[in-house]
């Protein structure tokens, strides 16, 4: 049944689910053709997050003397770098990836949200890389993880939701507003520096530190760094409001992107 | 005529059986901005808002567009017709008529604007051939890919992968980047994997106008077996002995209503009356004209013109110009034109890649002309298709893009030669004369002498 669609409408996550082999073959050719023609390949996924880490260290570590909890500083900026370096991919793939599949938004049926969501599911295998990288590097200076490694999936899907909530909006907005390209660099720019990557959330005390976590991604590095390096306590607090902004940014994007959704082939 | 189409003549059918297709009082509304608008810019966004702030915010959460220089325009209006399951019907009409609007509307691609279409079955869109292939993946991972996008399951993909292969005939090259393959070769493999979709209703556009001659019989081939496995399929071309061959019915579009419905013979002739009707470039060329700004290479109009700038006639010196608009200059641009019979039949092609033209560096708008010593063509009218590409990627393919029509120009030489005695489309120079005895034997003898038209002895 074909009828002219108005108002909001459902999500229709049905629809989405039997087209999963779509998605997977989607983010397989992403990440096929990622590294293709390029002679680093894969290391890409290792050297930025590993050579901004080095950068940290001796400017902001070695330099300015920015605190680290008591932990040896490249450690620390590492184990948030790594799950930044996703979200920011993540974020940055998936806002261009609507313009950048227009042939097939025009030409072929399926449900949208396929497109967005692999790009950024496509990270999951850079992730996967530089977190081998960082578990060496935790070796290298002597720690152990915790046994709340558990959490990380979690953290990572918290990750994950951030990026394609915002990923959502941008890309569903990029369809019409050239202008969006240009803004998530400096977006994401400025994010970073609104994340405790560089310096240590505890910089702020309570009430505060828990309003910051309404950054999800500061909820996320916070979590990764008490879940790897052992970190006292548990910043539950933080990660609850992270994940309540996280959840609270992806159902919005997903609103917002089925809303726009039935324009896409007309106007992309 | 196909014979089966008789077993699902409305007449005869079964009460209780559902048409696959159903669409009733159906539009689509398309708001054609200027460019500006089509692009808009958080500039404009920034400034509107600041004159009328909420009314700007919630037409761009609504997605309205932000600019206001805005023409409707209606791609179809009250289209209401049926597709029973089993049949097989074509959709014609000129340029801009709707054709591909309504596949899209039916396929789920865009909504519909007004009115509904109700359809029962798994349906499947070929809106072109080879969509969503990636130039750095091999063949062999692009049937899978592109397999997923058209709908099949990866279990499905596996099953007939030897077929599509087999198909494509491109089993040497299965482990190459498609970036390597020829345009051949691409769109062979890009046509396998679409043939060898299972879906109850196809919706099919144009798809056979790619590919060489033998190529298009062999998918004209598997289309016709497709429709004789019970498929419901609609299917929209230019050519009209496609049509003819394939539908047992057909609809005729125009300005996004239906014009005509019913026996495909009946429905041809009318299209081929309206077009005898009307003249020289059509209207698809005409609105291209009007950019100010063109986005892309475009051909903008198409004059056939005789010797003395009247028009076209046969046997005499004719020229074809071609003006064209893009947004830069064009370096080695080549210019294609095919001659078509009303019927979608090739009659010739001249391609200025033929004679080695040199079109090094074009202005960006432009005319050329391609001339022609002495037209073949029998007086009538005919159908041209545009093709314009250059070395920066610029490419424009218009199909059935005008009509011309050629009179006779009395200095054939011929003494007659009009349909009456011609069955054909062009005329070429020939005398007739008594053979001298002796020089070739009798009738009798021709087989011996190799003199029959099929020397291979058939």
């Amino acid at each position: 049944m074909i009828r002219p669609q108005t108002g909001w409408g459902g999500l229709s996550l049905a629809e989405l689910w039997e087209h999963r082999e779509l998605l997977y073959f989607l983010t397989w050719r992403d990440i096929k053709v990622r590294y293709k023609q390029t002679v680093l390949g894969a290391a890409w996924a290792v050297i930025q997050p590993f050579f901004t880490m080095v950068v940290f260290s001796l400017f902001f570590g070695r330099l300015a003397g920015v605190p680290s909890d008591g932990l040896p500083y490249p450690v620390f900026s590492f184990a948030a770098l790594v799950p930044w370096a996703f979200f920011a991919n993540g974020l940055n793939q998936s806002s261009n990836s609507l313009v950048g599949s227009a042939n097939l938004i025009r030409k072929v049926y399926f449900p949208r949200l396929v497109i967005p969501l692999s790009s950024v599911m496509s990270g999951i295998v850079d992730f996967c890389l530089a977190f081998l990288m960082l578990l060496g590097l935790i070796y290298y200076f002597d720690l152990s993880p915790t046994r709340n490694v558990i959490w990380l999936p979690v953290l990572l899907a918290l990750a994950l939701a951030t990026a394609l909530g915002v990923g959502l909006w941008l890309s569903a907005m990029n369809v019409q507003f050239r202008d969006i390209r240009y803004t998530v660099p400096f977006l994401t720019q400025l994010w970073l520096f609104c994340t405790p990557i560089a310096y240590p959330s505890s910089l702020l005390g309570e009430p505060w530190k828990t309003v910051y976590a309404i950054n999800p991604m500061a909820g996320v590095v916070e979590g990764f760094r008490w879940a790897l390096l052992g970190l006292d306590p548990a910043p539950s607090r933080m990660i609850l409001v992270s994940a309540l902004a996280a959840v609270g940014i992806l159902l919005s994007g997903f609103f917002y992107f089925r809303r726009m959704e039935r324009t896409f082939a007309d106007v992309v | 005529m196909p014979t089966w189409s008789e077993s699902v003549l409305p007449g005869v059918r079964d009460a209780s059986v559902q048409p696959a297709i159903r669409v009733r009082d159906l539009g689509k509304l398309y708001r054609i901005g200027s460019r500006k608008a089509r692009y808009d810019t958080f500039r404009d966004l920034l400034s509107a808002t600041l004159s009328s702030p909420w009314k700007r915010l919630r037409s761009v959460i609504r997605g309205g567009s932000a600019g206001s220089a805005q023409r409707n325009l209606w791609a179809l209006r009250k289209l209401t017709f049926e597709v029973w399951p089993g049949e097989v019907v074509g959709v014609i009409g000129r340029n801009g008529a709707g054709k591909t609007t309504l596949l899209k509307v039916l396929s789920r691609i865009t909504p519909p604007t007004e009115g509904w279409a109700e359809i029962r079955g798994r349906v499947s869109a070929l809106l072109e051939v080879g969509t969503g292939f990636h130039p750095e993946l091999t063949g062999r991972e692009n049937i899978f890919l592109n397999g997923a996008i058209l709908g099949m399951k990866r279990s499905e993909i596996h099953e007939k992968f030897d077929e599509i292969v087999a198909f494509s005939e491109v089993e040497q090259f299965l482990e190459t980047p498609v970036k390597y393959y020829s345009s051949g070769m691409y769109v062979r493999l890009a046509f396998a994997v679409a043939a060898h979709l299972e879906p109850d209703i196809m919706l099919v556009d144009e798809v056979l106008a790619v590919g060489d001659a033998a190529f298009q019989e062999k998918c004209l081939g598997k289309l016709d077996s497709v429709t004789r496995q019970g498929r419901t399929v609609l299917f929209v071309s230019h050519n009209m002995a496609a049509i003819r061959r394939l539908c047992s019915r057909a609809i005729l579009l125009d300005e996004g209503s239906v014009s005509a419905m019913g026996d495909t013979e009946d429905v041809v002739k009318e299209y081929l009356n309206s077009i005898q009707a009307s003249s020289g470039t059509l209207r698809d060329l005409g609105q291209r004209r009007g950019e100010s700004a063109p986005t892309r290479l475009v051909a903008t109009g198409f004059r056939a013109l005789g010797a003395d700038g009247g028009p076209a006639r046969t046997a005499c010196p004719a020229e074809f110009r071609i003006s064209y608009q893009a947004p830069g200059r064009l370096a080695l641009m080549r210019v294609g034109l095919a001659v078509k019979d009303p019927l979608g039949t090739t009659i010739f092609v001249c391609n200025s890649a033929m004679t080695r033209a040199d079109f090094v560096e074009m202005p960006p708008r432009g005319e050329v002309s391609c001339r022609v010593d002495w037209l073949p063509l029998i007086p009538g009218r005919y159908w041209v298709d545009l093709k314009l590409m250059d070395d920066r990627g610029h490419t424009e393919h218009v199909i059935a893009a005008a009509t011309f029509a050629v009179l006779d120009g009395g200095e054939s030489g011929f003494f007659d030669y009009p349909r009456r005695y011609v069955d054909g489309s062009i005329i070429v120079p020939h005398r007739w004369e008594v053979c001298e005895q002796g020089e070739a034997g009798g009738a009798g003898d021709w087989d011996s002498e190799g003199l029959v038209v099929e020397p291979d002895g058939r």
